[in-house]
């Protein structure tokens, strides 16, 4: 890989001006003129009948254009899913509601205060009946979440993966084999990994204008995946792609809850087809709880066996994820990820099952971390209580059983996947060393004996990311469904303008995540063209090629990869001209400083706007050279890729309250090759404060009629600023054999290494007192009630 | 999020705001908005007018007046978490409106207006009420003085007449002796958001021993308020750590603690006493 100052190096975000000064443009900047808004009639109820709906008291009122119902879009069709296993949503509620927040109906009108009366005024008739909302009853199939399910545990993913269930039973059976060894400890703990809600600080929303003239759709929505909604309007409404054109402006966050063509988005267009108008739904705080995914939401039991000498024997985890009312883009796929993940950093033999399980509650889906957080968490809980039951530091149990770098690259994990490259004993090692764990741990002796609940929690993760099409394709996740052509692709378009200036179209849908600077800089980097004149397009799809977003950490590996590859080919081409100019040989030719030189020849040179004005000239280009400076590059990725670091925390804990501060909390990251550190340090800022809040504030919590208690910001706390710790970051670095610029991803690395480093630290305080283990979020409540608990 | 059809009135002199008030039996009056606003994007409060008392002037003022202190009706948090003036004389209110909100919220909301909100865990009533602080409402037809122990009614219900404004709340000017403070746990955990639950202490100690006392608490039942039982049970000790242990333990009484999302009945009591205690301790420090 070549280096050059900009790659690699710290460049401020070209994206920042407009945002911080107000001049970018959200769906709800975008105005178009007699826009009409719609509104959403959603259930009080978890789950019941609707025996009428009667909207004539509000079309009768002044500024109403329509109030539309399942009778008027049933021929759409429900709701696209990549797997669609469990019961799909329909675009309205059909004859039932099966989660509180359903939208019923809708309502159009003239502007959005009267569309939201309009919406009080519908009157619909509900016949209650008896809603499953724990995952433990809904498992039982005491009553079905939905009259269409057979059952409510949709289906199960097992590992090893790749295993017929035979296999699986046999590694099963050798770990219980191990718990009867008698030189091992058993250690088993049943844990909830709690529903959040994602709480992008842009909600949702989107802008449908139907021409008819072209029977074609503009849609802008605040999606993490444009090319997927426009496919997914394509297919309902049975139109060619060409007919739809979605734009994704800014984007204010999204972290996987804009990763779903929701209804919203369908009967939007739907209106604006049927009312001849422009019309918009900007979600509300208060809807947003149930009527976008939320994440998590799991209950397992992890055991793990081991040695008294800190040899891991064998580790299990089975339990239950919470998939919610419907299914939708990824939602049964999100435990799969965990099982990439199972066996973590370890090689151990590991066995690992979670049934998927509907409840009459909001759908789950991605978010940030998307199953990774979760089997993350078990593991490295339970990896901690086994070195507390040995008498062991926990940094000396993990190291005693990572997986060797030697094996890598291609490493196979215990779980049956293939991991591209990792060092882990390094990684670890270099955290101890870089922020003095002897130091923590001695300071921590001295705080305890002035009597303060000091704790110190480290944790491990590997992340898999940049997911590769093939190996996903074959499992049965596809964009097929939304009529798309590729599978997990990534493509760039890097075109060289007449004037030697760049411009860059990519196929990614980004929320914030910086990919307008970072693309500048490796097409930069390639093409020696300076930063400043190379312009990056994304979001709109009628420029940009064929992607399917950004999620999954994967926009760098992939799309970048893409990108990259695109740019090399152009300079190859760019080379070639540039020789036949300076008639020298294209071996000879390098790029910088915005000009083609001729190595060893500092006077021989020629300007990108020189070769480019060239390029648009077919007669005089060089024989058999076509016109034109512009590449398309598809790529397709041989594998994942696989993120991993060690975080270590100091929290001190209030007894007498069971408030928990965090004095201090430390990372090393190693995501591969990094182009850009202040964005990589910025994601992995986002992604703690994320796992931070998993795993002290946030929770979505529904009573037992599956009303959610916690839907408004003033009863779900996202921790802002203040209440989080500066952040202690560094890195190690392993390039991935993968891709050509050695780049893994770190779009979630912080939310999967956070929640357990901060539980084990809690833990780790009031271990002295007796306490093993307090489920997220550790409300001072809980934790006060564990110490109560621990005391007798 | 979208409020009922409202109207909408913004008077430039207190005269004009209180005709209003007295003209329109569903009025609501506004200051800094951060509460009133919300319930009304929610529908769960939807008045016909909004009487928007932010540009009356006049009002924003905090001033010595002899014998009190006042702190005019559209006083920001944080302009009373700043002031010297409320600082010396009335350190628990002070400590309370530093720790309100977040800092939009504090440059914008009115202590004034937190008061008479009512909020069962809000941290400034807890203030106004162990500094002994007397709210002045006006209406059209005069003005009346109410002692902050009978202000507080009940769950975001105040003592103030529906055509009445919350002018100015005045804190007594402290003597030699005393001392006060407020502590509490926020949702968020640390001072952090709304309490969990919270105190406020006044104190004023003569010749080594507590002559005087007064504990407020917030966050723990339906209304914030005092709590008798310890102030009486810390009066008369020369205010040791022990005292203040055993008079924190009567918290509770005369006290109907709620439970909600952030605690149980049995945590929220425990706190009561805890933040009784820590609260105590701090004013005493203070003297």
């Amino acid at each position: 890989m070549s280096t050059t100052s900009v790659l690699g190096g710290i460049v401020r975000r070209r994206e920042d001006p407009a945002l911080i000064q107000g001049t970018g443009a959200y769906v709800d900047d975008i105005k178009l003129p007699g826009e009409l808004h719609a509104a959403f009639v959603r259930s009080p109820f978890a789950r019941a009948d609707i025996t009428s709906v009667d909207a004539s008291a509000a079309l009768a009122m002044d500024g109403v254009r329509a109030v539309y119902t399942i009778d008027d879009v049933r021929d759409l069709g429900p709701l696209l899913a990549q797997v669609p296993v469990g019961a799909l949503r329909p675009l309205l509620a059909d004859g039932a509601v099966h989660h509180v927040g359903e939208a019923v109906a809708m309502v159009v009108a003239d502007d959005r205060y009267v569309a939201q009366d309009a919406a009080d005024a519908v009157v619909v008739e509900y016949e209650p009946r008896e809603a499953v909302v724990t995952l433990k009853d809904s498992a039982s199939d005491r009553v079905k979440v939905n009259d269409s399910l057979e059952s409510n545990v949709l289906m199960s993913w097992a590992g090893p993966f790749g295993m017929e269930p035979d296999q699986i039973a046999e590694v099963k059976a050798g770990i219980d084999a191990g718990k009867a060894r008698d030189d091992v400890v058993v250690v088993s703990q049943e844990m909830t990994n709690q529903r959040l809600i994602p709480v992008a600080i842009e909600p949702r929303a989107v802008l449908a204008d139907y021409n008819a003239g072209y029977n074609s759709f503009n849609v802008w929505s605040s999606t993490q995946m444009p090319h997927a909604l426009a496919g997914a309007v394509a297919t309902m409404f049975g139109l060619p792609t060409t007919s739809v054109r979605v734009v994704a402006p800014e984007v204010g966050g999204g972290f996987g809850c804009k990763l779903n063509v929701y209804n919203d988005e369908i009967l939007v267009a739907f209106a604006s087809r049927h009312l001849g108008a422009p019309v918009r739904w900007t979600e509300s705080r208060r809807e947003a709880g149930n009527s976008t995914i939320q994440g998590r939401g799991w209950v397992a039991t992890a055991t793990l066996v081991g040695t008294r000498d800190g040899e891991i024997v064998g580790y299990e985890l089975e339990g239950l994820a919470d998939m919610g009312a419907y299914s939708q883009n990824f939602t049964v796929a999100i435990p799969f990820l965990g099982l990439f993940v199972g066996s973590g950093q370890y090689k151990m033999p590991t066995y690992w099952k979670i049934d998927c399980v509907a409840t009459n509650t909001a759908t789950t889906d991605a978010y940030r971390g998307a199953g990774r957080p979760e089997a993350i968490y078990y593991l490295e809980r339970i990896i901690d209580m086994y070195a507390r039951e040995i008498g062991l530091d926990p940094a000396e149990v993990r190291m005693k059983n990572f997986v060797p770098a030697a094996e890598f690259p291609a490493a196979t994990s215990p779980l049956g996947f293939a991991m591209d490259t990792g060092d882990y004993a390094t990684n670890l090692q270099a955290l101890l060393d870089h922020y003095d764990y002897a130091g923590w741990r001695a300071e921590q002796e001295a705080a305890r004996a002035e009597g303060r609940n000091v704790g110190i929690g480290l944790a491990s993760y590997v992340e898999v990311c940049g997911f590769a099409p093939a190996g996903l394709a074959d499992l049965g996740f596809s964009w097929s469904a939304y009529g798309l052509p590729t599978a997990f692709n990534g493509s760039g378009v890097v075109r060289v303008n007449p004037d030697g200036t760049a411009t860059v179209v990519i196929g990614t849908g980004p929320s914030g995540q910086g990919h307008q600077t970072t693309w500048a800089q490796i097409v930069s980097d390639q093409l020696g063209i300076p930063f400043e004149n190379i312009r990056v397009r994304h979001g709109d799809t009628a420029e940009s090629p064929m992607g399917v977003g950004t999620f999954g950490s994967r926009s760098a590996a992939v799309d970048g990869s893409a990108t990259y590859e695109a740019a090399a080919r152009v300079r190859e081409k760019a080379a070639k001209i540039a020789a036949h100019l300076l008639e020298a040989s294209e071996e000879d030719i390098v790029f910088a400083d915005g000009a083609a030189h001729v190595a060893g020849s500092p006077d021989s040179s020629v300007p990108w706007a020189d070769i480019a004005s060239v390029a648009y000239q077919p007669h005089k280009l060089p024989e058999g050279t076509e016109g034109g400076l512009e590449t398309h590059v598809v790529y397709s990725p041989a594998n994942a890729t696989w993120p991993f670091g060690s975080h270590l925390a100091m929290v001190e804990v209030d007894a007498d309250t069971g408030n928990v501060e965090i004095l201090r909390y430390a990372c090393m990251d190693d995501c591969g090759n990094v182009i850009n550190p202040m964005i990589v340090d910025g994601q992995i800022h986002g992604g703690l404060a994320q796992g931070i809040g998993q795993a002290l504030f946030e929770e979505a919590i529904y009573d037992e009629a599956g009303n959610l208690l916690s839907g408004s910001l003033v009863d779900y706390p996202i921790p802002t600023a203040g209440d989080l710790p500066a952040y202690e970051l560094a890195r190690t670095t392993t390039p991935t054999d993968i891709n050509a610029m050695g780049v893994k991803g770190i779009g979630e690395a912080g939310t999967i290494g956070a929640a357990q480093t901060v539980v084990n630290a809690v833990v780790d305080a009031l271990s002295p007192m007796g306490v093993r283990h307090i489920d997220m979020p550790l409300r001072p409540r809980k934790v006060w009630q564990a110490i109560q608990d621990a005391r007798g | 999020m979208f409020p009922r059809q409202f109207d909408y009135v913004a008077p430039t002199s207190l005269d004009e705001a209180l005709q209003a008030l007295a003209d329109n039996p569903n009025a609501k009056v506004m200051s800094g908005g951060m509460s009133l606003i919300p319930l009304m994007k929610l529908r769960l409060f939807s008045p016909q007018l909004v009487v928007d008392i932010g540009r009356i002037p006049g009002l924003d003022g905090i001033s010595d007046d002899g014998d009190h202190i006042a702190v005019g009706a559209l006083v920001r948090h944080a302009q009373t978490a700043s002031d010297p003036l409320v600082a010396a004389n009335a350190a628990a209110l002070a400590q309370a409106a530093a720790w309100t909100g977040d800092a939009q919220v504090r440059n914008r909301g009115t202590t004034c207006g937190a008061l008479a909100h009512a909020d069962i865990a809000a941290d400034q009533p807890a203030g106004a009420l162990a500094c002994g602080a007397t709210m002045v409402a006006r209406s059209a037809s005069g003005s009346r003085e109410i002692a902050a122990a009978d202000f507080f009614v009940d769950t975001l219900t105040s003592a103030l007449n529906d055509d009445e404004i919350l002018v100015e709340v005045r804190l007594p000017k402290a003597g030699a002796g005393e001392g006060s403070a407020y502590d509490k746990l926020g949702r968020r955990g640390g001072h952090s958001d709304y309490a969990v639950a919270g105190a406020a202490a006044w104190v004023r100690k003569a010749n080594g021993t507590v002559a005087e006392a007064r504990v407020a608490l917030t966050g723990v039942g339906s209304k914030p308020t005092l709590a008798p039982a310890v102030a009486a049970a810390i009066v008369g000790t020369d205010g040791s750590a022990d005292a203040v242990v055993a008079a924190a333990e009567h918290a509770l009484e005369g006290v109907t603690v709620l439970e909600d999302l952030y605690g149980s009945e049995e945590y929220k009591a425990h706190l009561a006493k805890v933040y009784a205690r820590r609260a105590l301790t701090s004013a005493l420090d203070a003297v």
